[in-house]
């Protein structure tokens, strides 16, 4: 091999930074409608998340006696100051629902970051070191598979203790398997590419070769799987939650919500009606956004 | 073929005791006494304390007591419920019809539904009602099936009084369990109030455990149709001047088939999940329950050996869906 090949081998496995790329990759978003509206709730629960001490109206703890299971705004008997109602010890709803953003955005957002890092770790791994190791590693992964992933993170809370940041664990081991597979298939598909072999016979050794060079050619597949995987996270968290294995109350997350409502929302439609609401906006709204990435990020999908 | 089938069937025996490790450290890692975990006992002299340390053989190195677990496991005796004193298998064999028959129930409603579903949104690409569809099938994929029961609950049962809130049969009826599907004992108790019954109380938990199969298959079915309605085959079959029902449902839904049936073999682990949740809401007495029960109960035996019960329940479904597909597609059989 010339060294201008090894040149441009190189460059090609760099990240093409053509002038434009950003917009070229926000048209082919855009084109998914879905996925821009999915995107635009993603940035508003943020915000909502971020200010929520100052966007809620009340404290999401304080309980106001006089108002027991207040009916939202619109419905006689409720009152502005407590728009969307009260639950069954006078806390506002509206007021930790917005709170809840911050909890199921930070959920998801360590869960996806802890599978993420882990699993692109243990699937690159297995790419480069082949033979025993890789075997092992995937072996493992399809034991983890086999159990239904609520089943597991149920067994994994059990062993850990109720909480959300054991859930978040829970969670983030079962969903572990999607993003190791999804790594070593695609390092695999690059190590078998000229780039990969210039680069190791320049002298890169494997820490580089795993990171630097095949790492930033297996993003696309990795970016999609996180933003569903956010998804999925907060779905699972929130399933910990209702079951009472997730955050405990008093804590203002979205499952637990429903939890507490168990006992009267047949009484008390609103107390049930919103959390859900609030959950599947939430995930609705990052499966739009993964659907468009993957439109937008995979060649193989474009029509 | 064979070989195929012979390395498919070994591969299993590591996922296996895989599995049976999972389930075994999980006793061991749970806070607490070893012995009150297992037998629920308290305030146990040391005496008998060390007796029962030694009778258990928890006196033993780890990877003995592992191979004893394993030899256990494999006679069949996964141990005894902390609270019931019933052998853990038979519970589950008396529960799981209650969960085969609410699974069975909402897969055929998935498919039911899903796959014409699909197939007219591929047809009509691009139209209000493909549109439509892949919106409501997108929020179906993210609905949180907890909640979604509740709100039927709240609206079917609790509003309007259509079906009942929970259970499986009205307690009006004793119906004698010889399946332990309730549609069937019913079916020969020779009771049209109990068959009526047994329905409706299975309407509700099987539309809940069913959205999410149901939004899968829907998406799946449409994609792979309109791969496949944009092959030469379908042109040529429109040329001969075939009618758009034979080509689409002849020609085009065989063959998108295939992948369809994968994935609503994938979908039994979902299944198995979603029972979890969707007994619990529903009060319904099956597998899912029974787990979910044995945590609030600290009942540590029977969540043991229901958890490695589910998982080889999946694994041996997985296989069979892999040797079917084999069979089926002779390319993958490398």
């Amino acid at each position: 091999m010339s060294g201008a090949d090894v040149q441009a081998a190189t460059a090609a496995a760099r990240p093409q930074r053509a002038p434009g790329s950003l917009r070229l990759f926000w048209r082919a978003f855009a084109e998914n409608r879905g996925a821009v509206v999915g995107f635009a709730v993603m940035l508003l629960l943020v915000a909502v998340a971020l200010l929520a001490d100052w966007v809620a109206p009340h404290s999401p703890v304080v309980q106001f006696r006089d108002h027991f299971l207040a009916p939202p705004m619109w419905q006689r008997g409720g009152s502005a100051e407590f728009l969307l109602g009260t639950d069954d010890v006078g806390r506002d709803i509206l007021s930790r629902l917005i709170h809840g953003a911050r909890l199921s955005l930070l959920i998801g957002l360590a869960v996806v970051a802890l599978s993420l890092s882990g699993g692109t770790v243990l699937g690159l791994s297995a790419a480069f070191a082949g033979g025993t190791a890789d075997i092992a590693i995937m072996r493992l992964m399809d034991i983890l598979l086999v159990f239904p992933s609520l089943l597991l993170a149920i067994v994994i809370v059990a062993i850990l203790g109720p909480s959300l940041f054991n859930a978040m664990i829970a969670v983030a081991i079962v969903t572990l398997p999607n993003y190791t597979r999804l790594s070593r298939a695609a390092a695999l598909g690059e190590l078998a590419r000229d780039y990969v072999t210039a680069t190791r016979s320049a002298g890169a050794g494997t820490l580089r070769l795993m990171f630097l060079t095949v790492l930033p050619n297996c993003t696309a597949p990795l970016i999609v799987q996180a933003t569903l995987g956010f998804s999925s996270a907060i779905l699972d968290a929130a399933a910990l939650g209702f079951l009472g294995l997730g955050a405990q109350p008093p804590t203002p997350e979205w499952g637990t919500m429903l939890a507490g409502a168990l006992e009267f929302y047949q009484r008390a439609w609103w107390v049930l009606a919103f959390p859900g609401i609030a959950i599947l906006v939430t995930v609705l709204a990052f499966n739009l956004m993964g659907d468009g990435l993957r439109d937008a990020l995979d060649p193989r999908l474009k029509r | 073929m064979l070989r195929f089938l012979l390395r498919r069937v070994t591969l299993i025996v590591p996922t296996f005791v895989g599995v049976t490790l999972l389930s075994f450290l999980l006793i061991h890692l749970v806070p607490g006494d070893p012995i009150e975990v297992r037998t629920g006992e308290r305030g146990i002299t040391p005496e008998r304390l060390a007796a029962m340390r030694h009778e258990m053989g928890l006196d033993r190195p780890l990877w003995q007591q592992f191979a004893g677990y394993e030899a256990q496991v494999l006679h069949g005796n996964l141990g005894t419920s902390i609270i019931t004193r019933q052998p853990v298998w038979r519970e589950f064999a008396t529960l799981f019809p209650a969960t085969i028959e609410l699974s069975v129930c909402a897969i055929v409603f998935a498919i039911a539904v899903g796959l014409p579903l699909g197939v007219i949104a591929a047809v009509r690409r691009g139209s209000v009602f493909d549109y439509g569809l892949m919106g409501l099938s997108i929020a179906g994929a993210s609905m949180p099936i907890f909640w979604w029961g509740l709100m039927m609950i709240l609206v079917f049962s609790v509003a309007l009084g259509w079906t009942p809130v929970s259970g499986r049969i009205s307690d009006a009826f004793y119906v004698e369990p010889w399946s332990g599907f309730m549609l069937i004992d019913a079916w020969f108790s020779d009771d049209k109030g109990a068959v009526r019954s047994a329905f409706s109380h299975l309407i509700l938990p099987t539309i809940v455990l069913g959205t999410i199969p149901l939004a899968t298959i829907a998406r799946m079915t449409r994609s792979a149709m309109l791969e496949v309605l944009g092959e030469d085959y379908i042109r040529t079959a429109r040329a001969k001047g075939l009618g758009g029902v034979r080509v689409v449902v002849v020609h085009a839904l065989r063959n998108a088939l295939i992948p369809v049936v994968t994935v609503i073999g994938l979908q039994v682990g979902t299944l198995l999940g979603g029972a979890i949740l969707t007994e619990t809401i529903f009060s319904w007495p099956g597998v899912g329950h029974w787990l979910v029960e044995s945590i609030q109960r600290r009942d540590y035996p029977v969540l043991q050996g229901g958890t490695l019960l589910v998982a080889s329940l999946v694994m041996l479904v997985n296989l069979g869906v892999d040797l079917a597909y084999g069979f089926l597609n002779p390319r993958i059989r490398r």
